[in-house]
């Protein structure tokens, strides 16, 4: 077997449930933590991320429209499928953030844990975030936790899957779509996420990943006025220019807070809006 | 040609050229046996080669100022079109509104061409726009599908002609031209035409259910020797509508026609053309088929309903530098 040809993988962007190459053509190299040649992936242009944004869009008002149940089962499947890709999950870990490979395969076990928390926050969002508000009438009146629509994730590069996993299952736990912009750096687990949701059911759009240069993609994301909330989480130095062009369109801005403990609902509560409704009490 | 006998063209007569009329209304097509012989003598279409054209011809890229022209200009192109059992006056109503002022924030966007209905809105569509600079078109000969007698399609283009339609969108019977009945579709243009008056006539081909581009450069001929002042692709009712080798086979045709015979019939296109981007690749289409005589309202449009809203939505990025909201404009 020693002469068999490798068969070498390019990393494609995640665009509307299918694998695509930049439209501009372009792809970067990535290296391992030692600087040695790791993968080629593509390098998304402007325009790779406005259609991702389109493609989110068309696909909000479905994945919020599916029930709450629902929505956690899709989830729980994207934790199965990355269950059976552990290992593989694990290796790319180890090479892209250079450490032994035992603990990337605890982190990567916390991950997969992490998302199947997520999948079981799906239908209990509501109890927790919303709430029957005592009002002087005789009315019923809720608040509840809806969607802020399309939420753009830059995710973060200390931790490659982890990281990735807590700032992109939050928003989608929540009813939104989001666009994801997978470390400059270490980008293949989230990549190999991507890859997985394609077959855990989840609707084409709704998880959108793009690779590519973060000062190119980050700031036009920031300032598409159809993204309604950023994740700032792997924007480090950039992070107050960022949230100032998010401020031009009103989004909604999470900035990166330091160890995120087990049962911390900051990241769900990011990126809802609370609606009030209003009902007679009947007889 | 026993179809021949169900058409007032005289079956018999020399297989002479078209006699081009000098003065410019075009060539006169004496019989059956004459418009065979000149769409006989059209040349056979090369289809790869049309669509490797077609597909070269939309990587063009269009830049910064000369793409905020041609945003405007696409804008000012476009044939406002709702045609739906569900149209209400009201929507007609909101519909004109955004015809006349595109957005309403920026007057420099320029007004569409026109707003284009069924027959039974041209009135309401007509007291909405008031004294905006946007025509009427109506749809009539039985839109969709154009299967009804003669008098029942004149009937519909006169109730559009007395509700004040500046243009009608006319459907050819493509049953009739697929059977071969090429003098009977022939006259019901000619006869619509006359029906029209003042009105502008576009001929809907429905290029999606003719098959070949050969029928398409066919029926194109046919349609402009019948006196059409436009020749339109589709009705939008059917899956395969525009497409790039369809307007580039329709665009040599109008230009072919233009150099042989003086008279000037423009394109439009319809069904399916949704983005910018889209709009933008026909204009290149048509700069580089037509000319430069064709980049203008009068002799190119696009029927289109969610194409102004992206048109509109493009032309702000230009501007802001970011990419806009989808709900930034009206639906309808």
């Amino acid at each position: 077997m020693s002469d068999r040809i490798d068969v070498r993988k390019t990393y494609k962007l995640v665009v509307k449930g299918a694998f695509v190459r930049s439209e501009s053509g372009r792809s970067y190299e990535v290296t391992d933590a030692t600087g040695a040649f790791w993968a080629n992936v593509a390098q998304a242009s402007r325009k790779d991320l406005r259609e991702a944004v389109v493609a989110a869009r068309g696909a909000q008002r479905s994945w919020w429209a599916m029930t709450a149940y629902n929505r956690g089962q899709v989830l729980y499947r994207l934790a199965e499928m990355a269950e059976a890709r552990r290992a593989e999950l694990a290796e790319h870990v180890a090479v892209a953030e250079g450490i032994d490979p035992v603990v990337a395969s605890d982190a990567v076990a916390r991950g997969i844990d992490r998302i199947v928390w997520y999948a079981g926050w799906t239908d209990k969002v509501a109890q927790v975030l919303g709430g029957a508000n005592p009002v002087a009438g005789p009315y019923f009146n809720f608040s509840l936790p809806v969607p802020c629509g399309v939420v753009g994730v830059i995710a973060p590069t200390d931790s490659s899957f982890e990281g990735f996993v807590d700032a992109v299952l939050a928003p989608l736990a929540t009813g939104n779509t989001v666009v994801a912009l997978a470390s400059e750096t270490r980008p293949t687990p989230a990549v190999l996420l991507g890859e997985m949701s394609a077959t855990a059911d989840l609707p084409g759009g709704v998880l959108n990943v793009l690779t590519g240069r973060r000062d190119e993609l980050a700031p036009v994301l920031c300032e598409h006025e159809d993204v309604d909330g950023v994740d700032l989480d792997g924007a480090d130095e950039t992070v107050g220019a960022l949230a100032s062009l998010a401020a031009g369109s009103i989004k909604r801005v999470l900035r990166p807070r330091s160890s995120a403990g087990d049962g911390d609902v900051r990241r769900l509560r990011a990126f809802v809006e609370t609606s009030t409704v209003w009902h007679t009490i009947g007889q | 040609m026993d179809e021949v006998t169900t058409t007032p063209l005289r079956s018999v007569g020399a297989t002479s050229a078209v006699r081009f009329a000098a003065h410019g209304s075009g060539p006169r097509i004496e019989s059956e046996v004459e418009l065979r012989s000149v769409l006989a003598s059209l040349s056979g279409v090369d289809a790869v080669g049309l669509e490797a054209r077609a597909a070269k011809l939309a990587t063009r890229s269009i830049k910064r100022s000369s793409k905020l022209a041609a945003l405007d200009l696409a804008i000012a192109m476009v044939d406002l079109t709702t045609l739906e059992g569900a149209d209400t006056p009201g929507r007609v109503a909101s519909l004109c509104a955004k015809a006349a002022r595109p957005d309403p924030r920026n007057h420099e966007v320029p007004s569409v061409a026109a707003v284009c209905v069924y027959p039974d809105l041209v009135a309401t569509a007509k007291r909405a726009l008031g004294d905006a600079p946007v025509a009427v078109a109506s749809v009539a000969t039985a839109f969709p599908s154009g299967r009804a007698s003669l008098a029942m399609k004149l009937a519909d283009v006169a109730e559009a002609r007395s509700a004040g339609a500046d243009e009608i969108d006319m459907v050819i019977d493509r049953g009739a031209f697929l059977a071969g009945r090429l003098g009977q579709v022939f006259d019901e243009i000619v006869a619509v035409k006359a029906a029209c008056g003042p009105a502008h006539l576009k001929v809907i081909l429905e290029t999606g259910e003719l098959v070949t581009y050969d029928n398409v450069r066919r029926a194109s001929w046919l349609a402009m020797l019948a006196g059409a002042d436009f020749i339109k692709t589709s009705t939008g009712k059917v899956p395969a509508a525009s497409t790039p080798p369809v307007a580039l086979v329709m665009l040599e045709a109008a230009r072919d026609f233009a150099e042989s015979t003086g008279r000037v019939v423009g394109v439009k296109l319809a069904g399916g053309i949704r983005s910018a981007k889209d709009a933008i690749r026909y204009l290149v289409l048509v700069n580089e088929t037509a000319g430069t005589a064709w980049l203008t309202p009068e002799r190119f449009r696009f029927g289109a309903s969610s194409l102004l809203n992206d048109l509109l939505m493009q032309r702000l990025k230009q501007q802001r530098g970011a990419y806009v909201r989808v709900d930034e404009f009206s639906g309808d």
